[in-house]
């Protein structure tokens, strides 16, 4: 498989986008070569408009442009755009329900070297709280770009987070179809499931390879949309395989883990482990060590797996 | 400015007020203060300037009016209001709990109203997404926004105003409502955002400063300012928080307090007589 960062799936997914909204417009805060508008700028640079390092203007800029009926994405790292801007994003950005894009890119730990300050962990649950925000955690470049394009069609104010490190691409972008909200069983199995999100859905496709030859059926479930999630999906797995486990590379708190069980506690009440930034802040060094300190890669979600099938 | 036209606006002023002072009493909360200081501004802008129309409060071309001193609301809805787009009844409805008429606008709700606003700070920055956008597909529209002189302490409103200059919004008009007081004081005293002016020029602004309860003027200053080209234009208006209720004037304390019934009487005396002079 290749390798490619989510964040390069944006900045190719706007130039798809832009062929079908010639409206679209593209604000960056001084890091589009990071976030990869610098792809689309390349392409449209009457399109594409640096607001300075000014997270929190750039958000009510984003609105006002919404208000006026144009196509608007406007692009940070996830700390600034959910984190510095959060209180624009809710009032003047959410509470009108007005159409803006937001592409938050270098979401979670494996922002590596840059350390905490950069490494957001808390964008999903801020953005989860705020009423009527779509969330969405592609899991590769491929579902990354869907995804950008799918907002051709899709009103109303949405989050989009994209990683920083290059993950394998594992959908084929012939065939490829993104559905705001569905979830995706990518793997099917009967003994428990893995509910991930975003650059884990790679990690725990392969823990389900390793569980598979040690004779542990696994389901893996791909939820790229956080917010408003596939209630059926999860439903149907806790049904179905009666344990869950969910990984994600952001905190237990107020992120996918607390999504799933959420339904799952108001639907169909069973065992659900949560795997994920357990309340710390991070630290600088290699996105992969990191992961792995963490206890985000394939090796670890196989012995949470096999841990919480003996609970 | 035609004489009749000044007494027209000072008539719809003075309803204005009233308005305000229903409003706000029948809500029992709400901002007076910073309300009556931009009563006769947004009369101004409301019934002589912008072009909008009530029977198509969502119509593309329009003028943009973003509120970004959201707490002056009871100011913005009188003039709505006044200019059609509700009845002036609904401002007995401010506040309640089953009313459009929310403690800060919302433009999901109430008709006219181009942003929801309330947060300090932020207004401006929709009203720059406004204008941006008008740029972007040559559109002819004006847009708006009026600021509190204590919300110049919010980091976004410089955040904006470097944005406009940069993108050469002339198509922008800030107002300032300089009343010099906020919730814990005198601006001066709690945290001068002084010299206005020249912060706004040196961000590579328009500066005009008027009397912000003197038409003439604010007619001088917007047609000015029509004709500045690739800079945004701010107007600071000099205003007394609370004009015309006596009581209220320069008084601290009407900030974000409504008046008892005894002192909406008084108040009520005091602003019904007004109208009556100007209309006598």
């Amino acid at each position: 498989m290749a390798n490619k960062a989510t964040r390069e799936g944006y900045g190719d997914g706007l130039c798809a986008l832009a062929k079908v909204r010639p409206d679209l417009v593209v604000l960056d805060a001084d890091l589009s070569a990071a976030t990869k508008t610098c792809i689309f700028k390349k392409e449209y640079p009457d399109r594409h408009f640096n607001c300075g390092i000014a997270e929190s203007n750039m958000m009510g800029v984003a609105a006002g442009i919404a208000s006026t009926g144009k196509l608007v994405f406007a692009s940070s790292f996830a700390m600034f755009a959910a984190g510095r801007a959060y209180e624009i994003v809710r009032n003047s950005i959410a509470y009108p329900k007005l159409n803006v894009k937001i592409g938050a890119t270098h979401a979670g730990i494996s922002v590596g070297e840059d350390g905490a300050t950069h490494q957001c962990c808390e964008d999903i649950a801020l953005m989860r709280a705020i009423p009527g925000m779509t969330i969405i955690n592609p899991a590769d470049y491929v579902e990354a770009k869907a995804a950008v394009l799918a907002m051709a069609e899709y009103e109303g104010p949405t989050y989009l987070r994209f990683g920083r490190l290059a993950v394998p691409i594992y959908n084929d972008e012939e065939t490829y179809k993104f559905e705001v909200g569905k979830g995706i069983t990518v793997r099917d199995g009967s003994d428990i499931t893995i509910i991930a999100t975003g650059l884990m859905v790679a990690e725990a496709m392969e823990a389900a390879e390793t569980l598979a030859s040690e004779g542990i059926n696994a389901r893996v479930v791909n939820i790229h949309t956080i917010k408003p999630i596939d209630r059926e999906i999860i439903v149907k797995a806790a049904r179905e395989t009666k344990k869950i486990v969910t990984v994600e590379e952001h905190s237990t708190i107020g992120g996918l883990g607390s999504a799933v069980c959420d339904v799952v506690l108001e639907e169909y009440p069973t065992t659900v482990v949560k795997l994920g930034i357990e309340d710390v802040f991070g630290h600088s060094g290699a996105a992969k060590d990191l992961l792995r300190e963490y206890g985000l890669c394939a090796e670890n979600i196989v012995n949470v797996v096999k841990k919480t099938l003996k609970k | 400015m035609d004489k009749s036209l000044v007494r027209d606006l000072e008539i719809a002023a003075a309803k204005v007020r009233i308005g305000i002072i229903e409003g706000v009493h029948s809500a029992k909360a709400g901002h007076p203060g910073g309300s009556l200081s931009c009563a006769d501004l947004l009369t101004y802008l409301y019934l002589h300037r912008l072009n909008v129309d009530p029977a198509d409060p969502k119509m593309e071309s329009r003028d943009r009016m973003v509120l970004s001193k959201g707490h002056a609301a009871p100011a913005l809805y009188a003039v709505l209001a006044l200019r059609g787009f509700f009845s002036m009844e609904e401002m007995k409805t401010l506040r309640k709990i089953d009313s459009r008429m929310q403690g800060h606008p919302d433009s999901l709700k109430i008709p006219g109203v181009d942003a929801s606003t309330g947060s300090l700070g932020q207004g401006i920055s929709a009203a720059c997404g406004m204008a941006f956008s008008g740029k972007l597909s040559d559109e002819s529209y004006k847009v708006y926004t009026l600021l509190g002189d204590g919300e110049l302490q919010e980091g976004e409103v410089w955040e904006a105003a470097m944005f406009a200059a940069h993108y050469q919004l002339d198509n922008l008009v800030a107002v300032v409502d300089n009343n010099n007081m906020q919730i814990d004081g005198k601006i001066a005293d709690v945290m001068s955002p002084y010299p206005i002016d020249q912060k706004f020029e040196a961000f590579g602004w328009h500066t005009i400063t008027i009397n912000g309860h003197d038409f003439n003027e604010m007619e001088k200053a917007f047609d000015d300012a029509e004709r500045v080209v690739q800079r945004p234009t701010v107007i600071i208006m000099k205003t007394t928080k609370g004009k015309g209720v006596f009581y209220m004037e320069n008084a601290l304390e009407w900030h974000g307090k409504a008046p008892n019934d005894e002192e909406y009487e008084v108040a009520m005396k005091e602003l019904t007589a007004h109208l009556a002079e100007l209309e006598g």
